[in-house]
């Protein structure tokens, strides 16, 4: 019983250390909705952009593009709940291939994964508010 | 004691020595119920077990030419069922063969073998753009369509579930499996395309299959 509870501290700690190492410049609730937007990604977005954010040969483009993560910030709410279309270039690359959205995502939901995403394959430091979602989502094209 | 001590040292002894041999000669079961055949060879009666082998087949491949059987001749081949536009277990599971095709890429005794399940959309010119983007530049990997009695039949002689259902993203629904077919077109194993550990098996099974048909 001790044995199990005291394994269990140790995994945390050794889990939270990992987590903070690797991303120390981010606050702890930017890490939350990372974490909570990594569970979101896993079941629904990386079958098609891989569990590195990698994407798949020239079907399914990468998420690791900074540049593009950065200029189209103020879209990535619309194409998560509306999906896109038409040729865009990632990461060097020219990629057209429909990919469908994810209407069932609360606004919420969004900015968790949209921070996970950011923060883990690009390089932001900052997490995406739920009024910020809402915002992007009105402009929606 | 001395003696029950000894006799189950040699007891474990034997075992690991059998194990060990077993392993090296490991072969893959074949799958699917046999039916029981007597036959009379050289005036004894022996008995023979016939196992479920996929039928012949004729379709439309991603440069518009029909292929069969025939072109896995003497080939071991990993197939399965998929749609271009899949947006749920597909992408996993093709990114998944993509490892097998690698790994034995340009090897003549290995193919594969993916069956649209979207016989509305996936015509040869849009599985031809699919295998590009997927990076695949041989024959070695067939992306097929055929009509839709043609390609669900099929699928059940793959132990694979298939179904047009407007009600799953995509509208089709489909069981994710990797089937290995031998050379005599018997099934050999089926794995998750979508489990990493299934996976794994997948590719040390192929050698294991390679080895019986050196
Ligand atoms: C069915 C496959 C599929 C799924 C699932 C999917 N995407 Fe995409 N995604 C694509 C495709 C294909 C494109 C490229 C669209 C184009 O060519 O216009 C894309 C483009 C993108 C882009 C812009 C380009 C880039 O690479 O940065 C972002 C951001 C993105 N997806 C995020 C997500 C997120 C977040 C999810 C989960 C909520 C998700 N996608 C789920 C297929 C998918």
């Amino acid at each position: 019983m001790i044995y199990k509870y005291l394994t269990g501290i140790l995994t945390l700690i050794l889990a939270l250390n990992l987590l903070f190492s690797c991303n120390n410049k981010l606050s702890v609730q930017t890490m939350q909705y990372a974490t909570i937007g990594q569970k979101l990604y896993v079941q629904h977005c990386q079958n098609c952009h891989g569990a590195k954010g990698e994407g798949l040969g020239k079907l399914y483009p990468p998420l690791t593009d900074q540049k593009f993560l950065e200029e189209n910030r103020d879209k990535l709410a619309c194409i998560v709940k509306n999906g896109m279309a038409g040729e865009i270039v990632v990461n060097g690359e020219k990629f057209n291939q429909a990919m469908p959205g994810v209407p069932s995502l609360t606004n919420i939901d969004v900015a968790y994964v949209l921070t996970y995403i950011t923060t883990y394959f690009g390089n932001s430091t900052t997490h995406f508010t739920q009024e910020e979602v809402i915002q992007m989502l009105k402009d929606c094209r | 004691m001395k003696k029950i001590v000894g006799l189950a040292s040699f007891t474990l002894f034997a075992g690991l020595l059998f194990q060990s041999c077993d392993n090296t000669e490991r072969k893959l079961p074949i799958l699917g119920e046999a039916t029981v055949e007597k036959k009379m060879v050289d005036g004894k009666e022996v008995i023979d077990s016939i196992y479920p082998t996929i039928p012949d087949f004729k379709f439309l491949n991603q440069d518009s030419v029909y292929i069969t059987q025939d072109f896995f001749k003497d080939k071991i081949y990993v197939a399965n069922f998929f749609f271009t536009h899949c947006p749920s277990i597909c992408p996993t599971m093709q990114r998944n063969l993509l490892k097998a095709y690698e790994k034995y890429k340009n090897n003549p005794k290995i193919a594969f073998l993916s069956h649209s399940i979207d016989f509305k959309y996936d015509q040869p010119h849009v599985l031809k753009d699919y295998a590009n983007k997927l990076g695949i530049d041989n024959d070695q990997w067939q992306f097929v369509m055929g009509s839709k009695a043609d390609i669900y039949g099929i699928s059940e002689k793959y132990l694979v579930y298939t179904k047009e259902d407007a009600s799953v993203p995509g509208g089709y629904d489909h069981s994710g499996y990797l089937v290995i077919i031998d050379p005599e077109r018997r099934l050999r194993g089926a794995y998750d395309g979508t489990n990493d550990e299934q996976v794994t098996k997948l590719l040390e099974d192929l050698d294991v299959i390679l080895n019986e048909y050196r």
